[in-house]
């Protein structure tokens, strides 16, 4: 197999704050090939954004400390110099932020931002550049993008503002884009629209994507391999049709379950995961998730190492073996101690 | 924008007529002052004062006289000071005014420029010693009153070192206009640019370094990281560009309120026969007519200074920008 496109390497990222030490990201080991999509799941403060920022050499703070390696065709990113690693922003991986309505700046006509971008890193004249933005932002689904080029970032929608952005990001054609929660700040019908153009521009440019969600929904119609984070740390990784038709690990059967299915007997409740996600200040010992897994026994006061235990490329940090989830799963439709019901 | 300018200019007739009612009735409804015996003198003789009263039209009703002050000042300009015989009034402060303009400006470049090197000094380099000393020291330009270090400044180069070779090229206190000597003006207004700046530079520096900070966690600051520019260019395009709004919006009105007679302790001080000079005179002789000329011409700064914010906040920030 070739090289993959881009390798995090035991990535740990970690936090001085005036409360102890935060460990946002805890080894994450990833792998993205070209023009492929990796979903990344999980909830608020799983460590899912901030293991990317960290890839782009984001995170700013000056209490941060980041650990681990990130090749990048080849290169470690976290060596490069300054100079090196603003080549790479945007031209080699772009992003795509969360929320357009603060992520452009307000003071800016939208295409003299995209433009900016482009001059950074070819030397193309500014008509060149202006031109170039003009066809990204009908290839994007502007309308009168021509006009529309002059405008500023306040007199645009959210979609299109995000249809904006995505503009940006593809202005100078990354091998990599990464989607931290696209499509989050959306209106569901504006969602399914952004979703379908990322996927269209992803095939259209055989760009590659990392898309950050915690919508099991988006990753389902998105992602050729999903990746699920809890507690800064990777507990399930396969491809989609594996992790979603057999979940390994009782936090992705927790995810999954509490999903509405429109295909299935409605429940009287919606199942829920118990519990609130750990404090990443003192993680306890042992695997993160276990004060919140119906399956927890003595093994998981040890932390889970993430393996292959299927043999089929579908990793799982979890101490339950194989035969054991199945029979779980079996027992019930959904698992029992997940959806307990508190009425 | 016709709109705009109209709605604005009424605004200003309606702020001076506003300003110069309340000053008007203030100084005559305050116990205890008496233009009369303040033109008068030493122990006037009732009768002098009523025949003073007559001259001046202080016996008139209260509105009339306001009507005929403000008819003097901007129609006729011939309005006279109380305490000052003959001395007609507006061609005073068209006098005094080169040389407040010339001391506000001196200073505000002064100010405008230490301020911004030292507030983003301090934002780029927090987390080091030097923030924390140059805010300290900030604070300190802060709290000294300018009329102290004005007095400490004179006392450095116009006496106890104005012979050594720093302080010699110091010229006596004064005022020494531009067009009679370029040379002797810059020399005679350094040392109070640099007095009048002080208090500026720290409160200007803090303010932009908490905008800077503030503006570094925007996300289009992130974006802008994101998009593969330099630093260089993060900071001046898009985060100095963020952090300036609070910045021109306050610069405006201080430098209104300084031009429109604010910086008189420093006038005082230096013996720079400016508008804040005469207004500190005027105020010690009850000179209505100078008062009431000074807080006119002051508060036409004001507005001026408002509308140039305004037009300066819409070119900043295209948001408020009327559609």
């Amino acid at each position: 197999m070739a090289d993959p496109l881009l390798e995090v390497r035991n990535l740990k990222v970690s936090f001085r704050t005036e409360d102890g030490t935060v460990q946002a990201v805890d080894g994450v080991s990833l792998t993205l090939a070209e023009g492929e999509t990796l979903g990344i799941v999980g909830e608020s403060g799983s460590g899912k954004s901030v293991t990317m920022m960290s890839v782009m050499r984001l995170i700013t703070d000056p209490n941060a400390r980041i650990e681990g390696q990130v090749f990048y065709k080849g290169r470690d990113l976290m060596a490069l110099t300054q100079d090196q690693i603003r080549g790479v922003r945007g031209a080699g991986i772009a992003m795509i932020f969360q929320d357009p309505m603060t992520s452009l700046n307000p003071v800016y006509r939208v295409g003299w931002q995209i433009a900016e971008q482009i001059q950074a890193h070819d030397h193309v004249s500014r008509q060149a550049a202006r031109a170039r933005t003009i066809d990204l932002l009908q290839s994007v689904g502007i309308p009168h993008a021509t006009e529309r080029v002059d405008d500023y970032p306040h007199q645009f929608s959210g979609g299109m503002r995000q249809r904006v952005m995505i503009a940006m990001a593809l202005s100078c054609n990354p091998d990599i884009v990464i989607a931290d929660e696209p499509t989050t700040a959306l209106d569901v019908t504006i969602q399914a629209q952004i979703l379908g153009l990322i996927r269209k521009l992803r095939d259209d440019f055989g760009t590659a994507v990392v898309l950050i969600t915690h919508d099991m929904g988006v990753v389902a119609e998105m992602a050729d391999r999903v990746a699920v984070m809890y507690a800064g740390r990777i507990v399930e990784q396969g491809s989609r049709r594996d992790v979603f038709y057999q979940p390994q690990h009782p936090y992705t059967w927790g995810l999954l379950g509490s999903i509405a299915r429109l295909d299935r007997p409605k429940p009287r409740r919606l199942a829920t995961i118990p519990g609130l996600p750990p404090s990443l200040l003192s993680l306890p010992p042992g695997c993160a998730f276990a004060p919140r897994c119906g399956y927890r026994f003595p093994a998981c006061e040890q932390t889970p190492p993430l393996t292959d235990k299927l043999g089929n490329g579908h990793l799982d940090a979890c101490h339950l073996d194989p035969q054991a989830k199945k029979d779980a799963r079996a027992s019930a439709a959904a698992p029992p101690e997940l959806i307990e019901d508190s009425t | 924008m016709l709109t705009f300018i109209v709605r604005r200019l009424l605004w200003a007739v309606l702020v001076m007529f506003v300003i110069s009612a309340f000053v008007f009735v203030l100084f005559f409804k305050t116990p205890g002052v008496d233009p009369a015996r303040a033109i008068a003198g030493r122990n006037p003789s009732p009768q002098i004062l009523a025949e003073i009263r007559h001259q001046f039209g202080l016996d008139r009703p209260f509105p009339v006289q306001y009507g005929l002050m403000m008819k003097d000042l901007f129609i006729t300009r011939d309005l006279v000071s109380y305490s000052n015989q003959g001395q007609k009034v507006v061609p005073e402060i068209f006098a005094a005014a080169p040389a407040t303009l010339s001391l506000v400006f001196g200073a505000a470049v002064i100010w405008v420029v230490m301020s911004i090197v030292l507030g983003i000094a301090a934002a780029l380099l927090r987390g080091t010693i030097v923030d924390p000393l140059l805010m300290i020291l900030a604070l300190i330009g802060i709290s000294m009153p300018v009329f102290w270090a004005g007095e400490v400044a004179n006392l450095i180069t116009q006496s106890r070192f104005h012979d050594t070779f720093l302080f010699s090229w110091v010229p006596p206190l004064g005022y020494t206009s531009f067009t009679q000597s370029p040379v002797g003006w810059f020399k005679g207004l350094l040392i109070p640019w640099i007095t009048l700046s002080i208090l500026y530079i720290g409160l200007y520096a803090r303010v932009l370094r908490a905008n800077i900070i503030e503006t570094e966690s925007e996300d289009y600051v992130r974006t802008a990281r994101a998009k593969g520019l330099t630093e260089r260019r993060v900071l001046l395009r898009h985060t100095l560009r963020g952090s300036m709004i609070t910045y021109v919006s306050l610069f405006g009105l201080d430098f209104a309120a300084l031009v429109a007679a604010g910086a008189l302790l420093t006038e005082v001080v230096f013996a720079i026969h400016g508008v804040g000079f005469l207004f500190f005179q005027s105020l010690g002789n009850l000179d209505l007519p100078t008062i009431m000329a000074i807080v006119v011409y002051g508060a036409f700064f004001i507005v001026l200074a408002n509308v140039i914010v305004d037009i300066a906040y819409a070119w900043l920030d295209p948001r408020v920008r009327p559609t």
